[in-house]
């Protein structure tokens, strides 16, 4: 099902390039979206382990809160016409990434008109057992 | 080049996400690493403007500060990022290459601390900073 909503999320995230080269995509479940990183093994850091590189996680937090944050901004009806663009943004490495599918959500902490602050929250096979989370600041467009 | 640098460049750009980024071993020795991401269409994050999505930056940023570790006179074994922190001061210039330059300016029995700086063609700017703290695997 898509609405409108939906439809002005997927049209700026859609044509990114780079969100394509990670092959991340997005799922709705009514309200709440969840970033979907599937394993593909150009995702790897070190292959002796094999972990997931550290900047791939990096990406895949920082991508999700930029989308987490137009997503909840199109929810409460503002107008979206580009993506926030980022300050900073700290990641805790929590544990090694496996190789296999990851996910991901933000939570606003704050979102006003210029700044936002946004937490990141990523797993695997258990949403309770992180293996990355990170919290940022954004400008807003 | 010298031999290690040499055996350095093969070994991280033999990493899968590395070639995948087309990241090339600049430098490294003695704590500090010079990594550099060549401009790739694919890794575009503003179609508009053609500007390198901050992931990417962040990867090669991460990748250098690894490389760092890895090269400082302690001669870790392995090391894994525990956190890392990057402020993103300006877009980077489309069309040029990133360049991440990393310090580990300080290791302990178990941790070390390295900071990093992104740069395009104009070296005077910084296009993003970053601190991070990576664990340190001594060899057994």
């Amino acid at each position: 099902m898509t609405d409108a909503r939906e439809e002005t999320l997927r049209g700026l995230t859609g044509g990114i390039p780079y969100l394509q080269f990670l092959g991340m995509r997005f799922e709705r479940s009514g309200d709440e979206l969840t970033a979907v990183l599937p394993f593909t093994p150009h995702l790897i850091g070190n292959p002796v382990i094999p972990a997931l590189h550290g900047g791939v996680t990096a990406a895949f937090l920082e991508v999700t809160a930029i989308v987490g944050l137009v997503w909840a901004g199109l929810g409460e009806g503002v107008q979206v016409s580009a993506l926030p663009k980022t300050i900073d943004l700290t990641v805790d490495y929590l544990r090694a990434g496996q190789p296999k599918d990851s996910f991901a959500r933000a939570r606003i902490n704050r979102s006003g008109r210029r700044y936002a602050s946004v937490q990141v929250e990523a797993w695997q096979d258990d949403p309770a057992r992180l293996f990355a989370q990170g919290n940022g600041h954004f400008l807003m467009p | 080049m010298t031999e290690i640098t040499r055996i350095a460049r093969q070994f991280i750009e033999a990493l899968p996400h590395a070639a995948a980024l087309g990241l090339r071993l600049e430098e490294i020795g003695d704590g500090r690493a010079v990594i550099a991401m060549p401009y790739d269409p694919r890794l575009i994050g503003d179609p508009a403007s053609g500007v390198i999505h901050g992931g990417a930056v962040s990867a090669v940023m991460d990748t250098a500060s690894g490389a760092a570790v890895m090269s400082h006179p302690a001669g870790p074994a392995s090391t894994a990022t525990l956190d890392l922190r990057i402020d993103y001061m300006r877009p980077a210039t489309p069309g040029q290459t990133i360049r991440a330059r990393a310090h580990c300016h300080h290791v302990t029995r178990s941790v070390a601390f390295v900071s990093v700086v992104a740069t395009d063609d104009d070296e005077t700017r910084p296009v993003a900073m970053g601190h991070g703290a990576f664990t340190v695997d001594r060899p057994r």
